[in-house]
């Protein structure tokens, strides 16, 4: 018989020695106190938004007025402005950034896997989701305004979103169709389906869900994006429709107009439920990509 | 409806690898044809080029001929989908459509090659599962997902996927490597059945099951590890099992290798 990891043949089934309880006792203990840390200012800006804005989004108002004419001294109004710039800059930059994202992710793992190109594509991609916003914003800045002479807009802050929002989508996407197992394009071709069709109508229906997912993410991080918002286009308390013109008041500067306000003020009171709303359409966004991802998952039982 | 197979002087290569090597053969219409010998001696690889299914990885090409009743599939301007539609393929691990309903996976071959027609698709959905023994497991339930089955029933499920098209030859790659016996003795007698319409080439590392299904046995063996795969010996699979010609071909049949 060969020798045991203890030396012997005798099978020891006792508790472990008191300095391996305590060492246990004391990683348990670390484990749980940086789960805690990590926990207590998520918490706490969760309770701060809560508790100093959640009077205000109760009201019909808040969802339905804007701040047209109303100063900081005054109670009233809404941030229906700043939620019709939010969702339309958002629409925009998806409209942009999905078919760019998820076509390029098709051609870099469907026609150049394993490509020279494709790998470097890739990297560059990456390089480009770690840019900060407000460099994606002059970059948009130059461009748009200095070069061609444009005036500032939301479509220019759009575009410089887009440049925030491809990186992930396209990343997402790639992974999600690196998961359909090769089998399943196999089995495509071998009933005499062509490439474009297998793409089409097996590949992307089996990662719908990855991609819906990483879309509606993405979407949900450059909705509370400042940078771009700020140099890119004017603060205005009415409400403005046009993505040309160059006054669009979103979520982010609204609560950026009022943050230098006196404590007691109604429109720093604004602030606080203009930072919950955002928080309230991040969470929903996020609600949704779960839907969806649980959605196609139960088709599968 | 069935078709004859000639392979000629076929030669295969991965890059610079050479997989397989200097194979003739003949596969008669409505007759099954068992491959077998040990891994990586290029079996599942020539069945691949039978279909051109090789070449969805980079870098495979094929020397030599092989013929589909006259009709070379590696003549130039022949198109590798159109000879895929003639020639369908069951592989190892069942893979129906993650996305789509028994019907639907069925109905998928006719569907993305452009049949609409509601009452032609149900009626080949009908006919296919009969024929994969799979209708009555399944009637009551086809708008259900069809990774919803047993791994057994999957597998019939991509027969039955896999004959919606019409094929004239139906290539199975160790079809029954990933089932339980039960499950692989349905397919057993399922082959057995489509052996009336279709000519099927079977790709086993199972000698029982050769000995059973097939008419036919091709034993491919290679010289060592990196050597390309070679074609020992073809024959009725009673001569084979029974009185080869090859010495090597007897002593993996009876298990003394090595």
């Amino acid at each position: 018989m060969s020798a045991s990891i203890t030396g012997t043949d005798k099978v020891t089934l006792t508790r472990p020695s008191g300095a391996r309880t305590i060492k246990n006792s004391l990683a348990a203990v670390y484990v749980t106190l940086a789960t805690v840390l990590a926990i207590v200012p998520l918490a706490s800006i969760l309770y701060s938004v809560i508790s100093k804005g959640f009077h205000l989004i109760t009201s019909s108002s808040w969802w339905l007025q804007s701040q047209r004419g109303i100063t900081p001294r005054r109670e009233g109004g809404g941030l229906y402005h700043a939620l019709v710039g939010t969702v339309e800059i958002a629409l925009i930059c998806a409209a942009i950034a999905v078919p760019i994202g998820v076509l390029g992710a098709i051609y870099l793992i469907e026609y150049a896997r394993g490509k020279k190109v494709a790998r470097a594509v890739s990297f560059a991609v990456d390089i480009l989701s770690g840019i900060p916003s407000i460099v994606a914003a002059l970059f948009i800045y130059a461009l748009f305004i200095t070069v061609f002479g444009f005036g500032r807009s939301a479509i220019a802050v759009s575009c410089a979103l887009v440049l925030l929002m491809l990186p992930t989508v396209l990343r997402s996407t790639e992974e999600m169709l690196k998961l359909v197992p090769d089998t399943l394009r196999e089995a495509s071709y071998a009933l005499g389906v062509p490439k474009w069709k297998t793409i089409l109508k097996v590949v992307i229906p089996t990662a719908f869900s990855g991609i819906s997912t990483g879309i509606v993410l993405g979407l949900a991080r450059v909705m509370g994006e400042t940078a771009p918002l700020l140099i890119l286009v004017a603060y205005g308390q009415g409400i403005n429709f046009s993505p040309t013109s160059d006054v669009m008041a979103a979520l982010p500067t609204m609560i950026n107009s009022g943050r230098d306000q006196a404590q007691q003020m109604p429109g720093y009171e604004r602030v606080w439920g203009a930072a919950l709303t955002l928080i309230l359409i991040v969470m929903v966004l996020n609600l949704i990509a779960r839907g969806i991802a649980r959605m196609s998952k139960l088709k599968e039982k | 409806m069935a078709k004859r197979i000639d392979v000629t002087d076929v030669d295969i290569f991965y890059g610079a690898f050479h997989a397989v090597a200097d194979v003739s053969m003949t596969v008669e219409p409505r007759t099954v044809t068992a491959f077998i010998g040990p891994s990586g001696c290029g079996k599942s690889t020539l069945l691949r080029t039978l279909n051109r299914m090789h070449e969805v990885i980079p870098g495979a090409h094929v020397q030599g001929s092989v013929e589909l009743d006259g009709t070379n599939l590696y003549a130039p301007g022949v198109d590798p989908v159109a000879v895929r539609r003639v020639v369908g393929m069951v592989f190892q691990r069942p893979n129906p459509f993650p996305s789509m309903s028994i019907f639907d996976n069925v109905a998928s071959g006719l569907r993305l090659n452009g049949v609409k027609n509601k009452k032609v698709l149900s009626e080949a959905v009908e006919r296919s599962l009969v024929a994969a023994n799979l209708w009555n497991e399944v009637k009551d339930r086809l708008g259900k997902a069809g990774i919803g089955l047993s791994g057994g029933q999957q597998q019939r499920l991509c027969i039955a996927r896999a004959i919606a098209v019409e094929p004239q030859v139906l290539l199975m790659d160790e079809p029954c490597s990933a089932l339980d016996p039960i499950s692989t003795l349905a397919i057993e007698d399922l082959i057995g059945e489509l052996k009336e319409k279709y000519t099927v080439v079977i790709v086993t590392h199972n000698m029982q099951q050769a000995a059973r299904v097939s008419d036919q046995t091709a034993f491919f063996n290679l010289a060592a590890q990196g050597k390309p795969g070679k074609l020992i010996e073809i024959g009725s699979t009673e001569k084979i099992f029974s009185n080869p010609d090859q010495k090597a071909t007897e002593d993996y049949i009876t298990g003394r290798f090595g």
